[in-house]
């Protein structure tokens, strides 16, 4: 119990600076909307389903790439990241505080751009809402993992697009399957595996990233 | 004879090809107050760092009997949120070193270092002195028994220097205090042993 305590006084903390810094929300709001309609005037006729899926991921991705990258900078200004390593906590708690936090601002802003998107292109089906849940799962807990990678080194705004891209792939992969495809469970198992997967990983590892 | 709370032989430590630290040997017992000092880039805050257990140690052998619960560092930087009051921001620590009565104690703790009317203000609003004293207030807030305070006079004005030192001989004790400073002058009454790095 005091592990999901830990969790979620982190996981306040980071959306009680949101609401006082507003630096986030708004960016990825404004980058995901933004995009669509860029899409939307880019594309000449309307475009088939599966291109219209390919840039709901693609936009989906990098929304979540921009929230990823300021995930850990309030605790770079100040180096307050040495604060909570030094908290008798278990130390994944950071990770998955920060990981709810990251998720609940990344549905805020797909909860503006998926009907967006709906009006651009083409109406959503369950399925894929149900994929982009999935997904931001893999994507929060892979992102956040690899934010706290980079926020130690100098070239950090460059690295965390590095790691994360090739990482985020088998989440395309199963996000436009789970969209486009006849029968889209399979695609949807496989990013729920991603997400068990990569989640273990990232809980069990965190500690040896935030040591120096 | 007791156990020193600290102890340390050989301790070094390199980043990449660079060495910052070599062959310190150390001993703190408990109770102890051991000052270090030396030039800037001596090494002091990495040899606080990896006594705090923010750092491991590249070379040599450490012993610190101290767990993390036991242990306040007061590092160059606060560690507190810029944008947090400075009550949500000890409220936030108090809550992950699961202190009971935590409000009782952020309460007395602001007070003895003169934030309390400005509890509610946000961290980036203070001077670089009351940042400093909200820093000794996080550092205190769970009681820790040992002590590792990385230059905790700086920044501070003659008030809050003040302050610091009647804090130090009040803590001094009850608590083993590992302290870097380059005013060793001032701590010198209270020290029971000093270490001087190159």
């Amino acid at each position: 119990m005091s592990y999901v305590r830990d969790v979620g006084a982190l996981a306040r903390k980071d959306l009680l600076l949101e609401l006082r810094a507003r630096d986030t929300l708004p960016a990825m709001l404004l980058f995901v909307v933004a995009t669509f309609v860029v899409f939307h005037f880019a594309l000449p006729g309307s475009p088939s389903r599966l291109a219209a899926s390919g840039l709901l991921w693609v936009s989906i991705l990098f929304t979540a790439l921009l929230g990823l990258g300021r995930a850990f900078v309030p605790e770079r200004e100040q180096r307050v990241l040495d604060g909570l390593v030094l908290a008798p906590c278990d130390r994944s708690a950071i990770w998955l505080g920060k990981s709810v936090a990251t998720l609940a601002f990344l549905v805020a802003a797909e909860a503006v751009a998926l009907p967006v998107f709906a009006l651009f292109f083409h109406p959503l089906n369950g399925a894929t809402v149900l994929g982009v849940a999935l997904a931001d799962l893999g994507i929060c807990a892979v992102g956040t993992f690899l934010g706290a990678m980079a926020v130690a080194t100098r070239a950090r705004e460059l690295l965390l697009p590095l790691l994360f891209l090739p990482l985020a792939i088998p989440i395309v992969v199963g996000g436009v399957g789970a969209s486009a495809a006849g029968s889209p469970g399979r695609y949807l198992g496989f990013l729920a595996l991603y997400d068990l997967l990569f989640a273990l990983v990232c809980w069990a590892s965190f500690e040896y990233v935030v040591t120096e | 004879m007791l156990a020193p709370v600290i102890r340390a032989h050989g301790l070094g430590k390199r980043f990449g090809d660079k060495r910052v630290l070599r062959g310190v040997d150390l001993e703190v017992e408990r109770g102890g107050f051991v000052v270090v000092t030396g030039p800037n880039g001596s090494g002091k805050t990495t040899l606080l760092r990896i006594c705090a257990g923010l750092a491991l140690p590249t070379e040599g052998e450490l012993e610190v009997s101290a767990g993390r619960a036991e242990i306040g560092y007061l590092a160059h930087d606060p560690l507190v949120y810029r944008e947090l009051s400075a009550l949500e921001n000890l409220d936030l620590y108090g809550r992950l070193y699961r202190i009971h009565e935590r409000r009782e104690r952020i309460g007395m703790l602001l007070e003895r270092f003169g934030l309390w009317d400005a509890r509610h203000d946000r961290v980036a609003s203070y001077s670089r002195g009351m940042t400093q004293r909200l820093a000794l207030c996080r550092v205190l807030l769970h009681e820790p028994s040992l002590l590792v305070l990385d230059e905790p006079y700086a920044a501070l004005d003659a008030a809050g220097a003040e302050l610091l030192d009647a804090q130090l001989a009040d803590l001094r004790r009850e608590r083993t205090v590992l302290l870097s400073t380059h005013e060793p002058a001032r701590v010198e009454p209270l020290a029971t042993g000093r270490l001087v790095l190159a």
